[in-house]
């Protein structure tokens, strides 16, 4: 009897104490972001969408052998001489016409190891974190600043310098041997280096 | 009120349907959008969150635009349902917790039907809302339907009994069952409550007020248990049944349960303040009475009753954000080995008291 006179007190008491709880928190200011109007801010390192800066790529494939999931794809071209693409804000020269960078966002998992070898530091991870898309294909971001025509370009002046070398090869070891046919014809021993390449 | 229709019109029965049509369109569906959004913003504000805020300032537009939403949708129904039934249970819901209204006064000059038995009316009418509930969920052929259908249904039934006998309690202090009647006696200041003893003096008036208080929380239990509120919400039970009895429901016959359950808590939160806390009278006097404004007092009284019951319903707001669910066996013991025995305690003292 004594006990159910306690249980009817406790429950109402316990009631009362958890309605004061409420009652408190119904003035605690809200924790609530208002996420789309209000963007929370992100920590100092945060690692969210990569982000490549063309202007300092040297296409040196670093990043695409760190990543752990594959999810960079470099393909460069060499550059002429007459041709060159410029320096990096860094000053260093570049030797190579970067055709193609492509990473594929869905399948990156924000490890950041592809951030640490860069040369240049030209690929980093941004504090967009906003990037979803209706088509998963849309998820493949290109860097590469080149357009097709472009690509050809480049394909034909560097095949074309190629093609040029070789001639200028074949030409030099011609008049190498020729030389030497005639130097042997003078019957002179001493061989002069002609021409340098 | 129907009088002045009655003359405006000249046609019995057209002045009857609009006489009852005007509180229910003029202040109970625009009561239950509010409440909606009340409690969203309510829940919101005690667990440190901020609810709707889009829809208008501070999100006030969000339940009016949750009804349009709710009104162009499609009423899906399962192939297997029972299709009578089904279409009929939100209606019967519906039906059964906006006819309590009609006899329900809000003021002296609309009174309700006022009639002799409008205590036993209300009860009886908002039971109807079991049957409702019971056909919802065994036509829906859904297990989670029907289980909640069961539950509800014996536990409403269940708290029917100590509801029943604190009514019984009021209805022998003050000799009425006319509902206009009991506010009646419960005129002028806040001392002549229910309450507090009523109409009573001398000793029996304080020997009544613990009765009284404790008849009150009786009542508030077992109705807050009777509209399937949390914590009396096994019925429902989100995290158990998917939605309870109206899991199978869409677009507006899902709008009318939930139309219905906040309708029914209003019901009730008047149906307490009637008995308890004097009705539509002001604890404190008229300020139409001393400035002599005949006509301000019924408004008066209309707001007076009104932030009365919407106190009630806001109270019931703040136990459901604190309180989890009960379990089924803690239900039962609550109504039957505890409520129901207080309440008769209170039925045979307050019976002793009436005597002296």
């Amino acid at each position: 009897m004594k006990q159910y006179f306690k249980n009817t007190f406790d429950a109402l008491w316990t009631v009362a104490v958890g309605m004061k709880i409420t009652f408190k928190h119904l003035f605690v200011p809200s924790v609530t972001i208002q996420y789309p109007s209000v963007k929370p801010v992100m920590p100092e390192r945060a690692r969210n969408r990569l982000f490549v800066n063309m202007d300092d790529c040297i296409g040196c494939d670093q990043c695409a052998r760190a990543c752990p999931v594959n999810c960079i794809k470099i393909e460069t071209i060499k550059a002429t001489p007459d041709d060159s693409p410029g320096q990096t804000s860094q000053g260093k020269k570049k030797a190579l016409w970067v055709t193609k960078f492509d990473i594929d966002i869905a399948k990156c998992c924000f490890c950041s190891l592809c951030v640490y070898p860069c040369p240049t530091e030209c690929i980093e991870m941004t504090k967009v974190y906003e990037f979803s898309e209706f088509e998963r294909n849309d998820l493949i971001y290109n860097f590469a600043t080149l357009n097709n025509a472009d690509i050809q370009d480049k394909q034909q002046k560097y095949e074309q310098f190629m093609a040029q070398k070789e001639a200028k090869k074949l030409a030099d070891a011609k008049a190498k041997a020729e030389k030497a046919k005639l130097e042997a014809a003078k019957k002179e021993n001493d061989k002069p280096e002609s021409k340098s390449e | 009120m129907y009088e002045l229709l009655q003359n405006i019109i000249g046609n019995d029965i057209v002045a009857f349907f609009t006489a009852a049509a005007i509180p229910l369109f003029l202040f109970i569906l625009p009561y239950v959008l509010i409440a909606v959004l009340t409690e969203r913003k309510v829940s919101a504000h005690m667990q440190d969150r901020l609810g709707p805020m889009i829809t208008g300032y501070h999100g006030i537009f969000q339940t009016v635009a949750d009804i349009l939403k709710l009104i162009q949708k499609e009423n899906i129904r399962a192939s297997i349902t029972d299709k009578i039934l089904f279409n009929i249970a939100p209606y019967l819901v519906f039906i059964g917790s906006f006819a309590a209204f009609a006899a329900i006064p809000f003021s002296s000059w609309f009174a309700g039907s006022s009639a002799d038995i409008g205590l036993f009316y209300f009860l009886a009418i908002s039971s109807l809302v079991v049957a409702g509930i019971l056909m919802g969920g065994w036509s829906s052929n859904n297990k989670y339907s029907l289980i909640g259908a069961m539950r509800s249904v014996s536990q409403i039934i269940s708290y029917e009994i100590p509801t029943a006998i604190v009514v019984l309690t009021m209805v022998m202090l003050s000799g009425s069952l006319n509902l206009d009647t009991i506010t009646n006696q419960q005129t002028a200041f806040f001392w002549n409550w229910n309450i507090f003893g009523g109409a009573a003096t001398g000793i029996a008036k304080f020997l009544l007020i613990p009765l009284m208080f404790g008849a009150f929380i009786i009542i508030y239990i077992s109705t807050l248990a009777e509209v399937n509120r949390t914590p009396f919400d096994i019925p429902e039970a989100e995290s158990e049944l998917v939605s309870g009895f109206f899991t199978e429901y869409s677009g507006m016959k899902f709008a009318m349960f939930f139309l219905a359950e906040y309708a029914n808590m209003l019901a009730v939160s008047f149906l307490i303040t009637i008995l308890f806390f004097g009705g539509y009278h002001s604890p404190i006097g008229y300020l139409g009475n001393s400035l002599g404004i005949e006509w301000m007092i019924p408004i008066e009284q209309f707001l007076w009753f009104t932030t009365k019951g919407i106190t009630f319903v806001l109270v019931q707001m703040w136990l459901r954000w604190t309180l989890p669910r009960l379990r089924v066996d803690q239900l039962m013991t609550v109504c039957w080995k505890y409520l129901i025995p207080y309440s008769v305690a209170i039925l045979l003292l307050v019976g002793l008291i009436t005597l002296i």
